[in-house]
């Protein structure tokens, strides 16, 4: 912007720092900044990530000691079956509150500060959805804590289980979008949850998560093959126990990046059409 | 003339709800503007969209000649908000909530904390920097908004009802804010319920009403209007009530209302008509536990102009 303002009168004192100038990269910057302000929010009440934490526990510890023998014949053999696909679960799982948090934050003053200044619209999303990247790391570390007490071990390699781990993480940061989209489109924090569950179900459970595909009904196996999560959960399984990634990896990622493309324009959107 | 902000027939609807119809305000360069009002009149409305967060159904708004619809994000640039509610994040501290905004406004991380500091220290909060607002007294947070909303040195600032629920002590503090504020050559534009903050702050009035402007002018023009200060008596022995509403009747020349209970008032146009009305209350012996001379309220603004009270109306 090249306006230069000649209304200002003198001040008494020449000021500490003067009036700023508009810079380049400004999305990226405000999304940061805004991502910092998330970040630090969140670590102020870890109370926040007690979900992220605990909620991995008890649902491995629910699948492995009750299906445990049935599927696998020994709980230490699911385990190593169960784990790598219950950390898409996990982690999917841990994206839902960005919608809630998002649908009770906006209601707040401060997003009025937000609107009335020359940032981009979309900026206090994305800068919501990458400070809650903190709580899928929590949850990824909660959950190969607990899978290692319980005896799962990496097959492969430290850095194709790594691949694996933030592979699971863009999957859940794209479709976190879906949840933010939620957030704002309905009125009541617990409406959101409502509905990123019902969306979620289906596509954590349509897996082949906690049973082998093969035992499945026919028209489930054909959701499973199609399911995105599925395939995202083989390739976690891959990179972490062995097998062939490609496919699967192409498949997740192509999704994600739909996903995104799709949802985060709407969610965008959205929040501008809320007042 | 030149006009910082101007508004022209704004109208804005929500549902079947006309928030705003038709609606002109202008602030002068350098000037404070009241928008005088009661609940629902549509004043939080006009600052929402002269701050760009709404966009009118009807009417046009400028803010340093800039359309506040077609060119919103330069005008962002030009612009400081203070909104009803603490406009702060109450789990970051005053410096965080500071250095965030700046940096949001394009300052370089250096200069954003130099520019917190700096206003931290004018705004007396400069020993609770680091503390989460959350923390902070009612006042304290007022104070922080405000600091806020002058992190990018705006043109124009929108202050929607800064004192509502402050104490007088409090309320005072940001009127000599607000009071500094002018004098660096910001143009304001303040949202009250009250005619005394609105006599004590504005250059110019504008009191509106169901989305209307009813009434503008200077402050001792609309004072004229109205009636200017009110005499408020409330006889000992409440079955003198009529004769005191007599007595204060007959020295305005206007009747008398009854705002509460047990209490009279009418509006004067003068300092001597208080006199008389003491000399005529001793004469006919009516005693007076309490006997005040007083700018009008609001209500008492509404009823001269549009002939009923505040609360009358639908919300």
């Amino acid at each position: 912007m090249t306006t230069t303002t000649t209304t200002a009168t003198a001040p008494p004192t020449r000021p500490v720092v003067s009036r700023p100038q508009e810079r380049p990269f400004g999305l990226i910057r405000h999304s940061l900044a805004l991502g910092r302000r998330s970040l630090i929010k969140t670590l102020r009440t870890p109370e926040q990530l007690l979900d992220v934490t605990l909620q991995p526990i008890i649902f491995t510890l629910v699948y492995v000691y009750l299906l445990g023998g049935a599927v696998s014949g020994s709980t230490q053999d699911y385990v190593q079956f169960l784990l790598p696909a219950i950390l898409v679960q996990t982690v999917l799982f841990g994206g839902m509150a960005t919608g809630v948090n998002l649908n009770t934050d906006i209601g707040k003053g401060v997003f009025d500060r937000f609107r009335s200044l020359p940032i981009g619209r979309s900026a206090p999303l994305i800068g919501s959805v990458l400070g809650d990247l903190i709580r899928y790391v929590v949850a990824t570390v909660s959950l190969l804590t607990t899978g290692f007490v319980l005896g799962f071990r990496v097959q492969t390699g430290f850095l194709s289980a790594l691949l694996a781990c933030v592979l699971t993480i863009v999957f859940a940061f794209c479709l976190s979008w879906i949840f933010v989209l939620v957030g704002m489109l309905v009125r009541e924090p617990g409406g959101v949850q409502g509905i990123a569950f019902l969306v979620l179900f289906p596509l954590t459970f349509g897996t082949s998560m906690i049973t082998p595909k093969e035992t499945l009904p026919g028209w489930l196996q054909t959701w499973v093959e199609v399911n995105p999560v599925s395939h995202a959960m083989e390739a976690s399984r891959a990179l972490m126990v062995g097998g062939s990634a490609g496919t699967h990896i192409a498949w997740s990622l192509g999704f994600s990046v739909l996903v995104l493309a799709v949802f985060a324009p709407l969610a965008v959107r959205a929040y501008r059409r809320r007042t | 003339m030149t006009f910082a902000f101007e508004a022209e027939g704004l109208v804005k609807r929500f549902g079947k709800t006309t928030a705003l119809d038709g609606i002109d305000l202008a602030g002068r360069q350098g000037s404070v503007l009241g928008v005088l009002g009661p609940n629902g009149a549509g004043k939080t409305t006009a600052v929402r969209i002269l701050a760009t967060l709404l966009r009118p159904d009807a009417g046009r708004a400028t803010v340093g000649g800039l359309d506040v619809v077609r060119q919103a994000g330069k005008v962002r640039r030009l612009i400081g908000l203070t909104g009803q509610y603490a406009s702060v994040d109450e789990d970051l501290t005053g410096t965080e909530n500071l250095v965030l905004i700046g940096q949001l406004l394009d300052l370089r991380r250096t200069d954003a904390r130099a520019r917190a500091k700096e206003l931290l220290n004018d705004f007396g909060l400069a020993e609770a920097a680091d503390r989460p607002a959350k923390t902070y007294s009612g006042g304290m947070r007022r104070r922080l908004d405000l600091a806020a909303s002058l992190v990018g040195r705006p043109d124009v600032i929108y202050l929607d009802e800064p004192t509502t629920g402050l104490d007088p002590v409090k309320r005072d503090d940001v009127w000599t804010i607000i009071r500094s504020l002018v004098g660096d050559g910001v143009t304001v534009l303040l949202t009250t319920q009250y005619l005394e903050e609105a006599d004590a702050l504005a250059d110019d009035i504008s009191v509106i009403d169901h989305g209307k402007v009813i009434a503008n002018g200077s402050p001792a023009e609309l004072k004229r209007v109205v009636g200017g200060q009110t005499v408020l008596a409330r006889p000992a022995d409440p079955a003198r009530l009529d004769d005191a509403a007599a007595v204060l009747a007959a020295v305005a020349g206007r009747p008398a209302d009854s705002p509460t209970r047990g209490v009279v008032a009418v509006p004067v146009s003068g300092d001597a008509a208080f006199t008389e009305i003491v000399r005529r209350l001793a004469d006919a012996g009516i005693a007076v536990t309490e006997l005040s001379l007083r700018l009008p309220s609001l209500d008492e603004v509404f009823f001269t102009l549009t002939g009923r009270h505040t609360t009358e109306e639908a919300a």
